[in-house]
């Protein structure tokens, strides 16, 4: 059987029953395709798989839909009979499980979770839960929380949701720029989520990288969507990803990029990569993912050239000056270093007044080695202070035990 | 007869959890098919379960007190009760913490169970 076969489905039945039964009826739909699902669980294990399970899942999916539909209208009818035009709209037919009615009700999923109106981790939960088809306690192992806390979050935006009477479309022409904006920064969170993610599900991790592409992918195959911006998110996506499986080593533990084994970098993904590179680069769209893929793209290289830490440090000061961020400006020294040399990224590191920072302290540390030992011990015992995560403080306390089996000169 | 007593499941596992149960209650029936040993089986849906209770009054349910009720049940050929409860140790349903695999005999007409 199919790896994630119930959670791929689970995610279609669901976007599409939201859609047809309105967002504010979420629960329903939620409700009633994990009730096929457990149906499937229930004949399955018993009587073995049907020649097609997809089509078997969807029949059982649409009885219920219309099951609930039929209620529904008898209800308004008893209830409410000036609203019975409602309950009519619908029949049996509108049950569209299509290839091309699922993809539509996931893209304008995706854009009614990410309205602005929700808070970000929220849309993250959202879109784990309705269209990845993670369960509560999936979606708190990946944030590393508890379930309740899960359940609260997305409550509340189900909330947002009815409140504000989002409807689950595509947003008009004029308004898809703005939108898209919000929908590519969930997706990059979401990738992200998954990519430095503390968790030690090595599967969870991958999983999110994973869902946050296909989402991603999704948009790029779409005609009103498949804008340069979303090519280089992807082209970003597909880089990074290409050293997952380097990134950790056996014991789980963080392997430093310049430490890698560039054996186990994915060829094929850096390939699918740089396609989406050239896509991007139609138009005269510059976003910060297209300057992030490329420094992605350029750490894909693994001979430390002199053109590749020139670009690099050319890429950096561009992002830095769109948007600040600490992380980018401490990535920023790196490349100097590599360019200019230590002892220029230490002066411009001193500036940056990052002191709080455990990222800075062990840039510091790895920029004062060889030229000052014992300091760069000192400021990686301050980072090993500062820093939250064990695999940090593992990556930090590798380090220090390095620098200190060299001899004092 | 080996009957699993459990949560409903709708509302407490994932599509993923679904589909391994799935996969771990085919893997657990086909091992007692391999020895020629399985006579069949059934999944009991919670969806629209009702009780008929004394004077035909009917209730929803057994959804009562205890969480756990019937999911399915499996037949199995077992030389003892011994045998059958080693099948039953393999089932998937006891990795929920109070689950249960009731074993029963099945009575029969010639009195050989």
């Amino acid at each position: 059987m199919i790896p994630h076969l119930f959670r791929t489905e689970f995610s279609k039945i669901t976007a599409v029953l939201c859609k047809l039964f309105g967002a504010e009826h979420m629960d329903v739909a939620e409700d009633i395709a994990s009730e096929t699902f457990m149906q499937a669980y229930e004949t399955w294990s018993y009587k073995g798989l049907p020649p097609n399970p997809v089509a078997w899942l969807y029949t059982v999916a649409r009885n219920k839909a219309h099951n609930y539909l039929v209620r529904r209208k008898t209800f308004l009818q008893k209830v409410a009979p000036q609203v019975r035009r409602t309950a009519q709209e619908h029949d049996e037919e509108d049950i569209d499980l299509s290839e091309k009615n699922i993809t539509d009700s996931q893209l304008q999923m995706l854009f009614a979770i990410c309205h602005p109106s929700i808070p970000r981790e929220a849309q993250i939960g959202l879109a784990l839960r309705i269209l990845c088809g993670f369960g509560i306690e999936e979606i708190a192992n990946a944030f590393l929380t508890n379930k309740e806390t899960i359940n609260k979050r997305l409550f509340r935006a189900k909330e947002k949701l009815r409140q504000e009477r989002i409807a689950i479309a595509f947003p008009g022409k004029s308004e898809t720029d703005a939108r898209l904006d919000t929908v590519l920064k969930t997706l990059y969170l979401l990738f992200s989520e998954g990519y430095y993610s503390e968790s030690n599900d090595a599967v969870l991790r991958k999983d999110l990288c994973v869902e946050a592409m296909r989402l991603t992918y999704m948009l790029a195959c779409n005609d009103d969507t498949d804008r340069p911006e979303v090519n280089a998110l992807l082209a970003l996506m597909c880089f990074h990803s290409s050293r997952f499986e380097a990134r950790r080593n056996s014991m789980g533990e963080l392997v430093l990029y310049a430490e890698q084994d560039e054996n186990l970098w994915d060829r094929e993904l850096i390939g699918k990569g740089m396609e989406y590179m050239g896509k991007a680069a139609s138009g005269n769209v510059l976003s910060r993912y297209h300057i992030e893929a490329a420094i992605a793209y350029w750490h894909t290289q693994k001979n430390d050239t002199e053109e590749k830490w020139q670009q690099i440090l050319s890429l950096y000061d561009l992002l830095l000056q769109r948007e600040y961020s600490a992380v980018a400006a401490l990535n920023r020294i790196y490349a100097l270093s590599k360019v200019n040399g230590n002892r220029a990224a230490i002066e411009a590191a001193e500036e940056l007044r990052l002191e709080g920072n455990h990222f800075y302290h062990t840039l510091m540390g790895e920029l004062h080695k060889y030229l000052d030992n014992s300091k760069a011990i000192g400021y990686l015992e301050r980072a090993l202070q500062l820093a939250k995560t064990s695999a940090d403080k593992q990556t930090i306390q590798k380090q220090l035990e390095e620098l200190r089996r060299i001899p004092v000169k | 007869m080996l009957i699993f007593r459990h949560q409903d499941g709708t509302k407490v596992a994932s599509p993923e959890q679904m589909q391994v149960w799935m996969q771990q209650t085919r893997e657990w029936i086909a091992g007692i098919a391999a020895k020629d040993q399985f006579v069949g089986g059934n999944g009991l849906p919670f969806a629209d379960a009702r009780v008929v209770h004394h004077k035909a009054v009917v209730t929803n349910g057994p959804f009562g007190d205890i969480k756990e009720t019937i999911g399915g049940y499996v037949i199995v050929k077992a030389a003892s009760v011994d045998e059958a409860v080693e099948f039953a140790k393999g089932s998937p349903v006891l990795q929920g913490d109070g689950n249960t695999v009731e074993v029963r005999k099945i009575a029969r007409r010639d009195g050989i169970h």
